[in-house]
Parts: structure tokens; C-alpha cells; sequence
């Protein structure tokens, strides 16, 4: 009987798994680039980021027809809603990407940077913002759960890592650009989980209709 | 003020209605949905004992109005229809004058001072929202009225015997859409003043303007709750199923 609208909803739910799909390739990407200011990389997480935000219009349309076709209630409209809202999250997630991206084109991130763990915190943010994406795919509102709770692991990377800093500029060990860079692209996967926790916080309302 | 406790009701050997509980506040919108043959029309009519007519109709159980069991020996029929009025799916004027449609229950009820009459008639049209468009034609036969107007006649009609409470069943099926709004307009500004239960086959129609919707399936009361629960969180997987179009 509405076989037409669950066509849609599955369409739906597929743009939104090739949408964040792109998200961790963006971002992993972008953790990769840290490495050696690889500009081939980066210019990647630039395709990927302008990807990420056609797709936000499109699956928007989606979601913007199917209120206006199905009217839906229920089950059906938290999923719509939320995935108006999560897409919001996923495009500022391609965006910093690429604004890691463009730091790490500006040249002054070096490979001295490995001992303040920052690849730790790119992994501990990829590792939130794959397993939203999997909240959300497999309907899992612990692992949506458990995603909120990782949250911690990675502010306290970001508090550690702003510490080193300063420790590394009292010391005049390093020079400002190097620290401001690195302190940029620390906050950029700080915002990051946060995104992947608004993603999160969005599947567990899909699933229970509470945030 | 209506309090419904263990009603059920056979026609003949078939049971319609399986034990519905219900409280229904005052002065509010409440919706009964439900597919076809459910029983929510059947309940409806039960709360002014509109079922009375139908034979071999078997009612156990309560429905306390203001305290009093309706179906209590001693109860007068004809009061308790003019407590609760009913507006129905067709509209249904009598061939008369519009002002004639109006006044015919005042009188039944020993009305006949003019001027009273004319108060009465007046009152109730612009209640009904429809007096702007009848006053330069009261005298007109009522079936001269399009299909919208006539609903609004109707309800104009049950409002002169001044009711508590007014059920409609389906009153919009039959109308186009600027007639169902305006119908959905008045049956918000009627809650004011009156306790309104209205049967809808038009979900949407009982999201905008309800504000409890009781679920109803093969006879029984699957959940009751606040409109806006129902409709973005119910807790029976039968009604989430019904609403997003799943049966139905």
C-alpha cells in the first residue's frame, strides 16, 4: 500500500550511507595528509568536501518532497527530520576536512608534530564519526550512545594536545605558525566529534523519539 | 466530563465494541481514527445513545456524563441528545427555511417567543460561522445552500438547543477543501465553549485540530493519548502501522 514511500525512505537512508561514507573518507583523508603535507591528498579532501555538499542539497530535496508528498507521521517523519538535521552535521564535517586540508597546504606542519599525538586524536574522531554513520545505518541507538560517551576521549586529546603547545612555546621550541597550525586542525577534529555526536544524538531520537 | 468504563456492545450475537475505557476532557478536540468497520463510529453514537434505534443492539458497561450513567433507567433520551449534539458525514438540513432548520429544536423544547427565536437563530449561525453568508436569505429553503454551508447549518442547528457536546462523524468526507477548512476553523473555535469528539478518516485533519486521538481496531481501543504523542511517538506498534499507512 505504500510501496512508493518505502522506495523513497530506502533511497533515502542509501544517500545518507554514501553521504557519510564521504565523511570518513574526508576525514581520513585529511589525517593522512598530516603526514608529510602531501598536497595530492589534500586536493582529494577538496573533491571529497565539494561532494559532501552537493549531496546535502540533494538528500535536503529528498526529505524536503517527502514531507510534502507522504505527510508522514510517526516513525517515518523522525526519520525525515533527523536526516534533515544530520546532513547539516555531515557537510561541516567534509568542511573541516578541507580546512585541515588547507592548513596542511600552508606548509608549516612537520613531521615533529607525531609526538604531541595528533594522529591519536584524528583516529579517536574518525572512530566517532564512522561508528554514528554505522548508529544510524544499523538503527543501533547503544552505539549512538556509546559514540556520545567517546566524546570525553577526544576533548581530552584536544586539552592534552593545547598544553604540549604551550609547553612547546614557553620552551621557544617551535615556531608560532607551526603551533597555531596545529592547534587549528586540533580544534577541527575537536568540532568534529562534536558533529559526530549531534549525528548520534539525532539517530537515537529517529529510533526512541527522545534526545 | 464524559467517562467512558468497560463499555461493549453486540449487534446481535456481533460484538462492535470490546471494553473501551476512556476519559474525555471538556472543552477539547478529541479524534476516534481507525479503518473501516472499527467500531469508532459505533462509539460515537453511543454517547448519545444514538444505537438505541438500531434493533437487537446489546450495551453493558458505563458512560458517565457529568457523573450520570447515560443508559441508566430514568435517563431522558431526548435531554441527553440535546446535551450532545451530532453532526453527521452527509449533511442533513431539513427541507425548510434556513431559520426554520435552526429554530425547529428550540420549539420541540417550547419555544416560542419571536424574538427569542430570532436571538437563537442568530446566535447560532454566527457560531456556526455561517451567518455573514445566510442573514440576507433566512427565509430561503436550506437545501439551496452548497454542500459545506449545509455541514455548517447542521452544526448551527445542534449549537441552538445549546449542547455540551458535540460529535461529528466524518462532517468533512463529503466537502471540497475550502469547505473541510473552514469546517476544521470552526471546530477549533467551537472548543471554547464545547467538548467536541469527532470521527475523521482524514489523519492530517486530526493532527491539525485534535487534541487527544483515541485509536480504534476491530473493536477495540488500542491507545489513547495526546494528538501530538500519538502521531510522532505511539507506543502500540498496531497504530504506528495504521497512521503510516502500513493497514488500514
Amino acid at each position: 500500500m505504500r510501496s512508493k514511500f518505502d522506495e523513497q525512505l530506502a533511497l533515502l537512508h542509501k544517500e545518507l550511507m554514501t553521504m557519510g561514507a564521504l565523511c570518513e573518507s574526508a576525514i581520513a583523508l585529511a589525517a593522512a595528509a598530516m603526514e608529510g603535507g602531501d598536497t595530492t591528498k589534500t586536493q582529494k579532501v577538496f573533491d571529497y568536501s565539494a561532494q559532501i555538499a552537493h549531496k546535502e542539497r540533494d538528500i535536503e530535496g529528498m526529505c524536503m518532497r517527502l514531507l510534502l508528498q507522504q505527510q508522514p507521521v510517526a516513525k517515518d517523519l523522525r526519520v525525515i527530520s533527523s536526516a534533515l538535521k544530520m546532513v547539516t552535521d555531515m557537510q561541516r564535517i567534509g568542511n573541516n576536512s578541507g580546512d585541515i586540508a588547507e592548513i596542511v597546504n600552508m606548509g608549516h606542519i612537520k613531521a615533529a608534530h607525531d609526538k604531541l599525538h595528533i594522529q591519536d586524536m584524528a583516529q579517536a574522531t574518525i572512530k566517532m564519526v564512522t561508528e554514528s554513520i554505522d548508529a544510524f545505518v544499523k538503527n543501533d541507538a547503544a552505539l549512538a550512545k556509546a559514540v556520545i560517551a567517546y566524546d570525553d576521549v577526544v576533548d581530552d586529546h584536544f586539552d592534552r594536545i593545547k598544553t604540549a603547545l604551550i609547553d612547546l612555546l614557553r620552551a621557544h621550541d617551535a615556531d608560532g605558525e607551526y603551533v597555531l597550525d596545529l592547534l587549528m586542525i586540533a580544534k577541527y577534529l575537536e568540532r568534529m566529534g562534536d558533529h559526530a555526536v549531534n549525528i548520534a544524538e539525532w539517530v537515537i531520537f529517529s529510533i526512541t523519539g527522545r534526545k | 466530563m464524559i467517562t467512558v468504563n468497560d463499555l461493549c456492545l453486540w449487534y446481535g450475537s456481533a460484538q462492535a465494541l470490546h471494553h473501551i475505557n476512556m476519559a474525555i476532557p471538556e472543552k477539547s478536540i478529541t479524534a476516534l481514527i481507525g479503518p473501516s468497520g472499527c467500531g469508532k463510529s459505533t462509539f460515537l453514537k453511543t454517547l448519545n445513545r444514538m444505537n438505541d434505534l438500531i434493533p437487537g443492539v446489546k450495551i453493558s458497561g458505563e458512560v458517565l456524563y457529568n457523573g450520570e450513567n447515560i443508559f441508566a433507567p430514568g435517563v431522558d433520551v431526548n435531554m441527553l441528545r440535546k446535551e450532545i449534539g451530532m453532526a453527521f458525514q452527509k449533511p442533513n438540513p431539513f427541507p425548510m427555511s434556513i431559520y426554520d432548520n435552526i429554530a425547529y429544536g428550540p420549539r420541540t423544547h417550547g419555544i416560542t417567543s419571536r424574538i427569542q427565536l430570532d436571538d437563537i437563530v442568530e446566535r447560532s449561525l454566527r457560531g456556526a460561522a455561517i451567518w455573514d453568508e445566510v442573514k440576507d436569505r433566512l427565509k430561503k429553503n436550506a437545501h439551496g445552500l452548497s454542500g459545506g454551508q449545509q455541514q455548517r447549518l447542521c452544526i448551527a442547528r445542534a449549537l441552538a438547543v445549546e449542547p455540551d457536546v458535540i460529535l461529528m462523524d466524518e462532517p468533512t468526507s463529503a466537502l471540497d477543501p475550502i469547505s473541510t477548512s473552514k469546517i476544521e476553523e470552526l471546530a477549533i473555535s467551537l472548543k471554547e465553549k464545547y467538548t467536541i469528539i469527532i470521527v475523521t478518516h482524514n489523519m492530517q485533519q486530526a493532527v491539525r485540530i485534535s487534541d487527544k486521538t483515541a485509536f480504534f481496531l476491530l473493536g477495540e481501543m488500542i491507545e489513547y493519548d495526546d494528538t501530538e504523542k500519538i502521531f510522532a511517538m505511539p507506543r502500540d506498534k498496531r497504530t504506528e502501522d495504521y497512521i503510516t499507512g502500513r493497514f488500514g
